[in-house]
């Protein structure tokens, strides 16, 4: 039987996080794709994926290989401390107190400097397309790779961080295919605040159970913390809302 | 040796943005972890984790937003 309490909320946060990541990931891509050709923007992402796919290959069965216990801990304080810092960029965006990410001002200064960076190579080797597209996946990347392989050690199944990852990966491959243009409409900042959460749970849930606490109810303890989390993040942002220092207009 | 740098630099900022909230995230699991050893605290030991985690998010975010707007 399918445990869902650990299996439906490792799919999720898989998903919405590696979601973010690729929009940003396509947004770099496309540009480079549009103004240095789709070769090598496909070239260097491919690239990159093939790195990436190297590294979980690479250190999910090792992380199977330590002390569950270790395990729990280590990669619970990661969770916590990646979940924690997307959580508090999450509160201040919304608080008003730094701004939101916009896709479409990245795509036109990424694709503003890519035509400032010199001719493309008549060869067809544009090292610079190719470098900037391995550079982003790269990047957004081992975000993906590392939330897939935290949980899926933490929980014992790399399959469904990974199902949710893939689903993101191909949904996000398709708008890209279809619109030609960055995925502005994605609620970046609404998705990144419930993965801040979702993290966050989890990487508190490992945690103690690495440090040795019981939790009550157990694995059911997961939900009990994504909901108290979304209320404590929830609550910082009007906090921090009052806490903006306006600056009094000059006389 | 640059790129390598560029690279751990890279990897150190996907978990550490600012680096009290981090510290403060690590020393508190290590009291928690302690204070399970030290007291009997039964079913609170989650909780105690939870409360400590979140009066830490919210803090951090509060400074966070008085220092950027000040």
């Amino acid at each position: 039987m399918i445990d869902w309490v650990h299996t439906g909320p490792s799919i999720i946060a898989a998903f919405l996080a590696s979601l973010v990541e690729f929009v940003e990931a396509l947004t770099v891509v496309l540009a480079i794709g549009i103004v240095r050709g789709w070769r090598p923007a496909l070239t260097g992402a491919c690239l990159a994926c093939g790195v990436l796919l190297a590294l979980i290959v690479g250190f999910g069965p090792m992380l199977q290989t330590i002390p569950l216990n270790l395990v729990q801990l280590l990669v619970g304080a990661l969770l916590l401390l990646f979940g924690m810092r997307w959580l508090r960029k999450a509160i201040l965006r919304s608080a008003g107190v730094i701004p939101l990410h916009d896709e479409e001002a990245v795509f036109a200064s990424e694709t503003r400097s890519l035509r400032q960076s010199g001719a493309v190579a008549v060869s067809g080797w544009d090292g610079t397309a190719i470098a900037g597209s391995f550079k982003i996946v790269m990047l957004e990347g081992i975000e993906v790779v590392f939330i897939v392989v935290a949980i899926g050690a933490t929980s014992g199944s790399l399959i469904p961080p990974a199902i949710g990852a893939g689903i993101a990966l191909v949904a996000v491959i398709l708008l890209g295919v279809v619109l030609h243009r960055p995925l502005a409409v994605i609620p970046e900042n609404a998705l990144k605040f419930a993965v801040g959460v979702l993290l966050c749970a989890f990487g508190t849930f490992w945690t103690g159970e690495g440090i040795g606490i019981a939790w009550p109810g157990e694995d059911w303890s997961i939900l009990a913390l994504i909901a108290g989390f979304l209320v404590a993040a929830g609550a910082a942002v009007p906090i921090c809302r009052a806490s903006r220092v306006i600056p009094s207009p000059v006389k | 040796m640059h790129a390598l740098t560029t690279a751990f630099k890279e990897l150190v900022s996907l978990f550490v943005d600012d680096g009290t909230l981090a510290a403060t995230i690590l020393i508190w699991i290590a009291l928690c972890g302690l204070l399970l050893r030290l007291l009997p605290m039964g079913s609170w030991q989650g909780p105690i984790l939870f409360i400590g985690l979140a009066v830490i998010l919210i803090e951090n975010a509060r400074r966070g937003a008085k220092s950027r707007s000040g």
